[in-house]
């Protein structure tokens, strides 16, 4: 029995092979207690379809996104241009991230700085290995019959209205999808967008995601799927605060697929 | 027969038309205190964009109550003003009812649509004056509502309600007249909703009559022309601005912040990759980000004009509805009056921008900005597209390049990612830990 395997581009580069994807974790991915578990999903993912991919590793950098949205255009390009750097360096096609917040910059903001790539979100990637029947999904599991709601994140769905693969997704899973009252176009943001993750939020009467997590909760759901690691963080705040973590879990989707696949 | 009410007429237009020219001038020039910008790329999607979004009104569409009594106020507005064209060459030959005679049986069908559209016009507003007043809508009572905002949408709803008003007085005694054998009147088909009004003047004699149908008459085109020197004064401009600003629409991605390139040439040079035209002096950077309206693009300010206060961004807001300062409705207010302000300043031999006063600060705080989660929520809602992120987005840079004044957090946040290339603080060479444990797990 072989063990998974991680490579990074440096030690693909040092053998003369290029990997078809670029895994780009990002920071969450890479430190966050909870969000690693996603990215050990993923890799778990690409390992058994067979996808031939790498990460950076250690080259890899923040994207400069809280700072751009901050206000902080230096730091932003710092960050941004050492990162096109690297990549182009590895002459870098294709990228696929679980992170809306690197995909959106990665994809729409590095070309202005001369990283041009393919940037895909791992919901559409997952989409693309379940319609190939590359995913084999046993189709039961621990989610089967479940009512699921999914949260839209703003970086994901208005930003670059992603809005359905997520959905096709978790319906692979053969799980009942219950949408909550703001969806889609009209879903309501957890409250970390815009470099909220990293402050504490102005006066007022109420934090965003206790209201989202009550929206979320009002759907009856057994569970909140979220494509998003700072609205995974959100979600699972709120359903804390709620005292309600027994009942209802959040997930990200690559988390149920890998489940279901027994992974 | 007398000329005078002819002289009268073209006096009217002609003094209502210097009035609208220097009002245009004047919003012309408020909006290019902006930056200057070119968008004129796609023209086919700009196009696009008009016919659906504003001719088409298919963001109106998310809220359907609304936007089938806003439909019927449009259509309205649209076919209403077709009548216009008689009433002023009525008014400058001294006709009446020109095109009667040549429209034959079809002008009689032309005059109930327009009935038609005139009593559904004057329902719409009644419902939403009941809206507004009565049923209290959360997004109409807002702070950055009060005052002026409130009674320049009550104002319209009621002069629109008084000018239906108008066409039908002046329908149901023109046909009386008509019916009684004045020469001056001509009897046209049935008129089915202004022959509800006709019992109210049957007892008036013919003099009275003629009074009553003239004053209408003029009532209803004199209150055109003063509408449309109102709508200067007013959030109503949308009715007209709509149309350019749904042109100049965002067609880019809507998480896609704009590049400052002037930054750029910097962070190649620090970062010792080759610069094009090393040798040429630095660009000219007047401001980094935007602190007072001149800092914005043009298109922002005319998005500012554009704005009917309706509130859609504002009642989406995730900010708002947890109570925040932030609103971007009044975003977008505060960009028109503080515009309103440096024009009004300048045509008056006043210092204009140089006022010691500016848009952050004086009209919109730090707190109103920090709050904002850049989720886009405002810009999707908005019915004519107006981005008020983006003004959002430029004070936010204005903050933290020029006066290194962000919140401490965010400070942190920045140093953290100078210091160790993520927003946490953590080691570096401990970024790719997460794949240990993996790489011992045997693949199942």
């Amino acid at each position: 029995m072989s063990t998974y395997q991680v490579p990074t581009m440096a030690e693909m580069a040092a053998n003369s092979q290029t990997p078809e994807v670029l895994f780009w974790v990002g920071c969450a991915g890479s430190f966050d207690d909870r969000y690693k578990a996603v990215t050990q999903a993923f890799v778990k993912i690409l390992t058994k379809v067979g996808v031939s991919f790498a990460v950076l590793g250690p080259e890899e950098a923040c994207t400069g996104d809280p700072a751009r949205r901050a206000g902080n255009e230096f730091l932003f390009q710092m960050q941004a241009v050492a990162n096109i750097q690297v990549m182009n360096g590895y002459e870098v096609k294709k990228v696929v991230t679980a992170c809306p917040h690197c995909f959106n910059t990665i994809k729409n903001e590095y070309p202005a700085l001369g990283g041009n790539y393919e940037v895909i979100h791992h919901s559409e990637f997952l989409q693309q290995l379940i319609n190939e029947g590359k995913v084999a999904l046993q189709g039961g599991g621990e989610f089967k019959g479940k009512k699921i709601t999914f949260h839209d994140s703003c970086y994901l769905g208005r930003a670059n209205e992603v809005y359905e693969a997520p959905r096709e997704v978790i319906k692979a899973l053969d799980v009942e999808l219950v949408e909550m009252k703001r969806c889609r176009t009209k879903g309501l943001c957890c409250g970390a967008g815009g470099a909220q993750m990293f402050k504490e939020p102005e006066a007022g009467k109420k934090d965003i995601n206790i209201e989202r997590t009550e929206e979320a909760l009002a759907t009856g759901a057994q569970a909140i799927a979220v494509g998003c690691p700072f609205c995974l963080t959100m979600m699972t705040d709120g359903i804390k605060n709620k005292n309600k973590e027994a009942e209802v879990q959040v997930y990200d989707l690559a988390e149920m697929i890998a489940k279901d696949m027994g992974i | 027969m007398s000329i005078l009410p002819q002289l009268a007429f073209v006096l009217i237009l002609g003094v209502a038309g210097f009035i609208l020219a220097k009002r245009i001038q004047f919003l012309r020039r408020n909006i290019l205190l902006g930056k200057a910008e070119t968008r004129n790329d796609q023209p086919e999607n700009r196009w696009k964009a008009m016919l659906l979004v504003a001719l088409g009104q298919q963001k109106m569409f998310k809220r359907l109550v609304p936007a089938f009594l806003h439909g019927l106020i449009y259509v309205g507005f649209l076919v209403i003003n077709l009548e216009i064209l008689e009433f002023v060459l009525d008014g400058i030959l001294g006709t009446h009812r020109l095109f009667a005679p040549v429209l034959g049986g079809l002008y009689t069908v032309a005059i109930n649509v327009f009935e038609f559209l005139a009593v559904a016009v004057l329902v719409s507003c009644v419902a939403f004056l009941v809206r507004r007043n009565v049923m209290k809508v959360e997004r109409f009572t807002k702070p950055e509502l009060k005052g002026w905002a409130a009674l320049d949408a009550n104002l319209i709803l009621v002069i629109e309600i008084i000018l239906m008003f108008a066409i039908l007085t002046m329908n149901a005694t023109d046909q009386i007249l008509a019916s009684r054998g004045d020469a001056h009147y001509l009897v046209l088909g049935p008129l089915f909703f202004s022959s509800f009004l006709q019992p109210l003047f049957e007892g008036f004699s013919t003099g009275a009559l003629v009074a009553i149908e003239r004053f209408a008459w003029w009532f209803h085109i004199a209150g055109i022309l003063a509408f449309a020197v109102y709508v200067t004064y007013s959030k109503h401009l949308h009715i007209f601005l709509a149309f350019p600003n749904t042109w100049y629409s965002n067609l880019k991605p809507k998480g896609e912040m704009v590049n400052m390139p002037e930054v750029t040439q910097e962070v190649n040079m620090m970062l010792g990759i080759p610069v094009e035209n090393p040798s040429a002096p630095p660009a000219e950077i007047g401001r980094f980000g935007a602190k007072d309206i001149n800092d914005l693009s043009w298109v922002n300010v005319l998005n500012a004009y554009s704005c009917t206060e309706c509130g859609r961004c504002t009642s989406e807001c995730p900010a708002n509805i947890t109570g925040k300062k932030l609103s971007p409705r009044k975003i977008m207010m505060d960009v028109r009056d503080r515009a309103e302000e440096v024009g009004k300043s300048l045509d008056t031999g006043g210092p204009g921008l140089a006022d010691g006063k500016s848009l952050l600060g004086d009209y919109i705080s730090k707190e109103e900005i920090n709050a904002c989660t850049s989720c886009n929520a405002c810009v999707e809602a908005c019915p004519i597209n107006i981005d008020p992120l983006s003004i959002i987005l430029q004070m936010r840079r204005y903050v933290a390049m020029e006066e290194s004044g962000t919140p401490a957090q965010w400070n942190a946040m920045f140093q953290n990612m100078e210091t160790s290339f993520s927003p946490w603080k953590f080691s570096p060479s401990d970024r790719f830990n997460w794949a240990d444990k993996l790489k011992e797990e045997e693949i199942k």
